[in-house]
């Protein structure tokens, strides 16, 4: 891999997903063509007037415009979760849900809607269970000693997701099935139809706070593929950058759970592309694959608006787009794996 | 520049694979260790790594314990060469040598060009030139392990520990490791590696250590200690221990097992 086919395929990325914002943009209800989009835009950085129908800015600024910011957001965050857990667990089948993130944000928001609180409620609660899930496994790993402690985080994350599976399945059960079954249903298989500014704002910093570290240790996670006691002996502490990739692919896929419920797939396909794009260097996976995440989640969610006469819910689609390319890709690229 | 063990309990919590091991190792010296399978020599040696606390004794980098030192301070006084594997992502061979100039980096540091030259210098010393493009996972378990060296020596440190740098290798490659070890001791470095072959030590050790049960049986010259006896003891069977004459008038100890017809 060179760094000028590295800097190409960022390049490509990039110019790819500028144009799927712009197609995002101008397909749907209301279509806005880049050129409102652009004036819009404008407008709010200059404050100068632009003439156009205020529902174009309602359109832009209310109501696609957040939906388009958090599919990029969430996209990217899945993604790169993805990458840094898949270097971190020598594993290519492993997804930013391997430690229970998804399970856990799953039963604070059934719980959230069981108890018919309000949306904020909601969310909050399936942040909070997200990270409690993952705190909950890392305890319980940390304290089971004298084994691999990769393979306990596993088995803890394991068993600890499916007693939340349990969890959710009870609450389903035990639920409202004309009101709350259809929104816990809704809720699971996930969607950006009610995505608000206020989203937006509120999950940007959680975002940047777990993609910071990431890049900052973006050499020692290509360490952490080793053997631990490798690692170890290359001079790596081991033990305080897992935690720290931990608590950063954590927080990230809480906070994007947290608004848009639950969407497999990303976390573990897009790597995948990303690293037969630029190889397994993560100072060029982690940026590719934050790329890549952001551009097939705007996609799929664009598709997902636009196809049918309802929604389709993301994760039913993302599973539908998911699947062929993920056994294509592991048809054709299984070389590099061992 | 030194690597002691002064009596040394190594193992697991509740399972001590060896104890009351003591031995030293300083810049420049090769110290080869001999024992039979499931002996204790990779316990033994993550011990000394300090990847295995230690069940007893202590382990002195440079004179100070080995627990009171960061993973990248040791990673600086002493490099470690596992034996040869399968890495689990395709990183080229350039990239795995590269990850030697870790201990050297910050935490948030990525290599820098003078990184990259070292890395480069420690291939090429290596003769591994025309595969530093190549993908690890995809050149031959000699080509790997000679990886491994280019890696530990890239790592800059004081002394090399070897686990069976030879195991899995065909005979030439594992004369040319041989070559390679002599080249990095007399250019300064201390290395311990283990081995199978008694006849390697005799090839390029200074001293002989050889662990039997978990103990250190013995620790000497090579002369002194690899002995029909001493092979015999260890691993139980009858080998003769001989000279052959080799070109310039020197002779050279050779073990030849004794084989019933």
């Amino acid at each position: 891999m060179t760094s000028a086919r590295a800097w190409g395929a960022g390049a490509l990325a990039s110019a790819m997903l500028a144009g799927l914002v712009l197609i995002a943009f101008s397909v749907g209800r209301f279509p806005v063509s880049a050129g409102d989009l652009l004036s819009v835009l404008w407008t709010g950085l200059t404050g100068r007037e632009h003439g156009l129908d205020p529902t174009i800015e309602t359109v832009v600024l209310k109501i696609r415009g957040p939906r388009v910011a958090s599919a990029l957001l969430i996209g990217a965050a899945l993604a790169a979760a993805g990458a840094a857990y898949q270097n971190m667990f020598r594993n290519p089948l492993v997804s930013p849900d391997i430690l229970g993130v998804s399970a856990g944000a799953a039963v604070g928001a059934v719980l959230g809607i069981f108890l018919s609180l309000n949306v904020i409620a909601i969310q909050s609660l399936a942040f909070g269970f997200g990270l409690g899930a993952v705190g909950l496994v890392y305890v319980i790993s940390s304290t089971v000693r004298g084994h691999d402690p990769l393979l306990v985080l596993v088995l803890a994350g394991v068993v600890v997701g499916s007693l939340l599976g349990a969890c959710v399945a009870l609450m389903k059960y035990l639920a409202d099935p004309y009101n709350q079954l259809p929104a816990i249903t809704f809720w699971l298989l996930g969607s950006l139809a009610s995505a608000s500014p206020e989203d937006v704002w509120s999950t940007l910093p959680l975002m940047l706070l777990g993609l910071v570290p990431m890049w900052l240790l973006r050499w020692r996670i290509n360490l952490l593929s080793l053997e631990d006691e490798e690692a170890r002996a290359l001079g790596v502490e081991t033990g305080r950058i897992r935690f720290t990739v931990i608590a950063a692919a954590t927080l990230m896929t809480s906070a994007a759970v947290a608004i848009s419920g639950v969407i497999g797939w990303i976390g573990l396909v897009i790597p995948h592309f990303a690293r037969m794009l630029v190889g397994p260097d993560f100072s060029r996976l982690l940026p590719v694959s934050v790329l890549l995440g952001a551009g097939f989640l705007l996609g799929v969610d664009t598709l997902a608006r636009t196809v049918a006469r309802i929604e389709i819910p993301l994760g039913v689609l993302t599973a539908f787009v998911g699947t062929p390319l993920f056994l294509w890709q592991l048809a054709t690229a299984r070389r590099g794996w061992q | 520049m030194k690597l002691e063990a002064s009596h040394l309990d190594f193992g697991y919590r509740g399972h001590r694979v060896g104890s009351d091991v003591s031995l030293s190792l300083v810049s420049g010296e090769v110290l080869c260790l001999l024992g039979p399978n499931g002996s204790g020599k990779t316990t033994l040696f993550k011990t000394l790594l300090g990847l295995l606390p230690s069940q007893g004794g202590q382990v002195l980098v440079d004179g100070i314990d080995v627990r009171r030192k960061k993973r990248d301070e040791v990673a600086r006084f002493v490099s470690y060469v596992p034996q040869a594997h399968a890495a689990f992502f395709p990183f080229t061979v350039r990239e795995v040598v590269l990850m030697g100039r870790t201990a050297h980096l910050g935490v948030f540091s990525s290599p820098s060009r003078h990184d990259r030259e070292v890395a480069q210098a420690a291939i090429e010393r290596m003769r591994l030139g025309h595969l530093a493009g190549s993908i690890y996972t995809r050149i031959s378990g000699g080509e790997r392990q000679l990886a491994l060296i280019a890696r530990a020596l890239a790592q800059d440190g004081h002394i090399i520990v070897m686990d069976e740098p030879t195991a899995n290798l065909d005979f030439g490659n594992q004369v040319r490791v041989m070559e390679h070890i002599q080249a990095v001791a007399r250019a300064g470095m201390g290395v311990l590696l283990s081995t199978h072959d008694p006849d390697q030590a005799f090839l390029c050790a200074d001293r002989v250590a050889m662990l039997h049960e978990g103990r250190l049986a013995r620790l000497g010259a090579p002369d002194e200690v690899i002995t029909s006896e001493s092979l015999e003891q260890i691993y139980g069977v009858d080998v003769v221990v001989t000279r052959v004459p080799m070109d310039g008038g020197r002779q050279r100890a050779i073990c030849i097992p004794v084989v019933a017809d």
